[in-house]
């Protein structure tokens, strides 16, 4: 399965969103922080987990759902929240806390929430899954169509929650895809000091479900193998698993040092940064000529660029609104 | 006073067991997306008992055993819920939330909120309680406080069949994530002692009991005792007992923690001027300083004398026999502190 022009661009256009919409919120993120780092100082306080690098795995996968398709993400969602096509608006204003976010303020970046595309995400390690095995419940039970993707970075597969959850998911056969990005670290923990198998789709073998490795970030590899995991979810023939060697370009947290990668390895992935590998890669390909990928480069960045305006030019919830919607 | 049901001989009695399958299977009649999972609903019926018949009606596609695997299925009944089910979830001893609360303080209690109501998580999480019957101290336990303290679940331990029916309907028509805790000392199950008060007549329609509405158990004007699930038949034996003697306590069952019923029990404390909350969880920072709470930073000028909770004392439960009974709350200690409080002795043989 190969992508069609259209959607390696819609892909590539995708990947741009994230990237310079994470751009904007890194930048944004230190204002109010310098020259001395306090993580509850600035327009955007809180924990801020990046994505950049892992773009590919967002967009190789969502190019095959539809809004009624379940995502459930993890603390580092954006590029997943941005391929699934959530509301970036509405999304950057959450980001803010602003009155105009997704949830009015009440979830953060960790807690993004929309019922338009079917997307959540969550803050704690491997806790989306059970989620999205529900989910797929449920489409099976009333007939719908449908499938629920779990996103887990790789530090999860030692979570009891995954194995519970791969576990239920096949037993019933359900239409769920649960896709490793896998960037190597646990925060500052290492997967090899992590985990004690070298490659995790090994670990789908273990419930009787199929198990794929994308190597190298390989955005049309991607969308290759979700596009059979998930043709094969909607066709009844239940879950599958799908490791992808990904990469963090940043920290696990904006102000993090990374004094535990070693020398030398973020240049080596900045080298190999899916952006400008996959625009090479298009001109290359002879999918686009680069006035066309400037193209898609300017409305990226005017969409981004309005997101972030909305989210700035919002206004703050009223204080008091934080003791509303516990229940409906 | 709310939805008192006086039982009358020749009326339907049902223990809260099929009182909960009744008011089950009624939904599942009238709405497709209510369906039950958990360990041992299906064939088995529940280990107390509360799916029994279930699968006969329903099948098992909506009458779903699953495996040992808690984190999953309540996480999976979570990520139903939000899709449009309304799944009845069993968590066969409340004393397992240990290896899932993830997946319900986390997940379903917070979702809603932290998508500003445009998430809904309609789900029942039903679950046993309590102990007294020597089965260790893994398996009976209450922990009524622990889920009551934590935002964006209600919860509901219910005294008997008929507000066990009607607690159970208006849970599973709530649309947001309820904790129906059911006492195994009230179940019913004949394998297990129940305390005779708790299986009443049960209307066979369909009706609810309104969450958050305690009810007045026994009306009196001496003393309130606030209790919930098995530490009402315990109350109103005191109460009878003391009555003997010339004393008059009024009975309150929460019924529901969340929301707590705070206004009828100021009302019966601001008539009584006395207050005793008998709770079988454990002692510290749970329902019965609660209960007290709501009562002295409301009016502290109500009270006659000092309030007095009868709990769990704060100790892991006892196997055996003698050390279980001797820390469980009994209607004894509840006679004691009633005595103690009114300053006279009204102690005798329970008649």
């Amino acid at each position: 399965m190969t992508p069609s022009r259209e959607q390696k661009l819609w892909m590539y256009e995708k990947m741009l969103v994230s990237r310079r919409f994470e751009e904007a919120i890194e930048t944004i993120y230190l204002e109010g922080k310098k020259p001395v780092f306090n993580m509850a100082k600035g327009p955007i306080p809180g924990e801020m987990h990046l994505s950049n690098g892992q773009e590919p795995c967002a967009v190789g996968v969502c190019a095959h759902l539809e809004p009624s398709d379940v995502v459930t993400a993890t603390h580092r969602p954006h590029h997943q929240a941005i391929a699934k096509g959530i509301d970036l608006k509405r999304m950057a204003a959450e980001i803010f806390g602003k009155a105009t976010g997704l949830s009015g303020g009440r979830g953060g970046h960790m807690h993004l929430f929309d019922p338009a595309v079917n997307f959540a995400c969550s803050g704690i390690i491997a806790q989306g899954m059970g989620p999205a095995v529900g989910a797929a419940l449920s489409r099976k039970m009333q007939g719908k169509p449908g499938v629920a993707i779990a996103y887990i970075g790789e530090g999860a597969v030692n979570q009891g929650a995954f194995h519970e959850a791969l576990n239920l998911a096949a037993v019933w056969k359900l239409p769920v895809v649960f896709v490793v990005e896998d960037n190597a670290w646990g925060i500052s923990v290492s997967k090899a000091a992590s985990t004690a198998v070298p490659e995790n789709h090994v670990r789908a073998e273990a419930y009787g479900m199929p198990g794929h490795l994308v190597r190298d970030n390989d955005p049309y590899e991607i969308f290759a193998t979700a596009g059979k995991a998930i043709a094969a979810a909607r066709n009844g023939e239940g879950p599958s698993l799908i490791e992808i060697e990904t990469m963090r370009l940043a920290g696990h947290f904006m102000g993090d040092a990374e004094t535990y990668r070693p020398k030398g390895e973020k240049d080596g992935l900045t080298l190999r940064d899916p952006i400008s590998r996959m625009r090479a890669r298009l001109i290359a390909d002879g999918d686009a000529d680069e006035a066309t990928l400037d193209r898609i480069e300017e409305a990226a960045q005017a969409e981004v660029d309005e997101a972030i305006a909305f989210a700035r030019n919002s206004p703050d919830p009223d204080p008091a609104d934080a003791l509303t919607s516990v229940f409906v | 006073m709310t939805n008192t049901n006086p039982a009358r001989a020749n009326e339907r009695k049902l223990t809260i067991a099929r009182a909960m399958a009744e008011a089950t299977a009624q939904q599942m009649r009238l709405d497709p997306t209510v369906f039950v999972m958990g360990e041992d609903i299906g064939e088995f019926g529940g280990i107390y008992g509360n799916t029994r018949g279930l699968i006969a009606e329903f099948g098992a596609e909506r009458v779903r055993d699953t495996p040992i695997s808690e984190t999953a299925f309540i996480g999976a009944a979570v990520g139903a819920a939000q899709d449009g089910m309304r799944p009845i979830v069993e968590l066969m001893f409340v004393d397992f939330f240990g290896v899932c609360f993830d997946a319900i303080y986390n997940l379903m209690a917070k979702n809603t909120y932290f998508a500003g109501g445009s998430f809904r998580v309609p789900m029942v999480l039903m679950t046993s309680t309590g102990g007294g019957y020597s089965d260790g101290g893994q398996h009976s336990q209450c922990v009524y406080g622990t889920f009551a303290h934590l935002p964006g679940m209600k919860v509901v331990a219910p005294s008997n069949a008929y507000d066990a029916k009607g607690l159970m309907t208006a849970a599973i028509r709530d649309d947001n994530p309820v904790v129906f805790m059911y006492h195994k000392g009230l179940q019913g199950m004949g394998w297990l002692g129940t305390v005779p008060g708790a299986t009443n007549h049960v209307p066979e329609e369909s009706y609810t009991v309104e969450i958050g509405k305690a009810a007045i158990a026994r009306p009196g004007k001496d003393v309130t005792i606030v209790s919930l699930g098995i530490g009402v038949h315990q109350a109103l034996e005191a109460a009878k007992r003391v009555a003997e003697h010339g004393i008059d306590a009024e009975v309150v069952d929460l019924r529901s923690l969340v929301p707590l019923d705070r206004e009828t029990i100021r009302a019966s404390v601001a008539k009584t001027g006395r207050l005793i909350v008998v709770d079988e969880d454990y002692h510290s920072y749970g329902v019965s300083g609660e209960v007290i709470a709501s009562v002295v930073e409301h009016d502290l000028s109500v009270l006659k004398a000092a309030p007095v909770r009868i709990a769990y004392p704060d100790v892991p439960i006892p196997f055996a026999r003698v050390m279980e009974q001797f820390c469980l709350p009994n209607a004894d200690k509840i006679v004691a502190a009633i005595e103690t409080m009114l300053g006279r002795q009204t102690v005798g043989e329970p008649s």
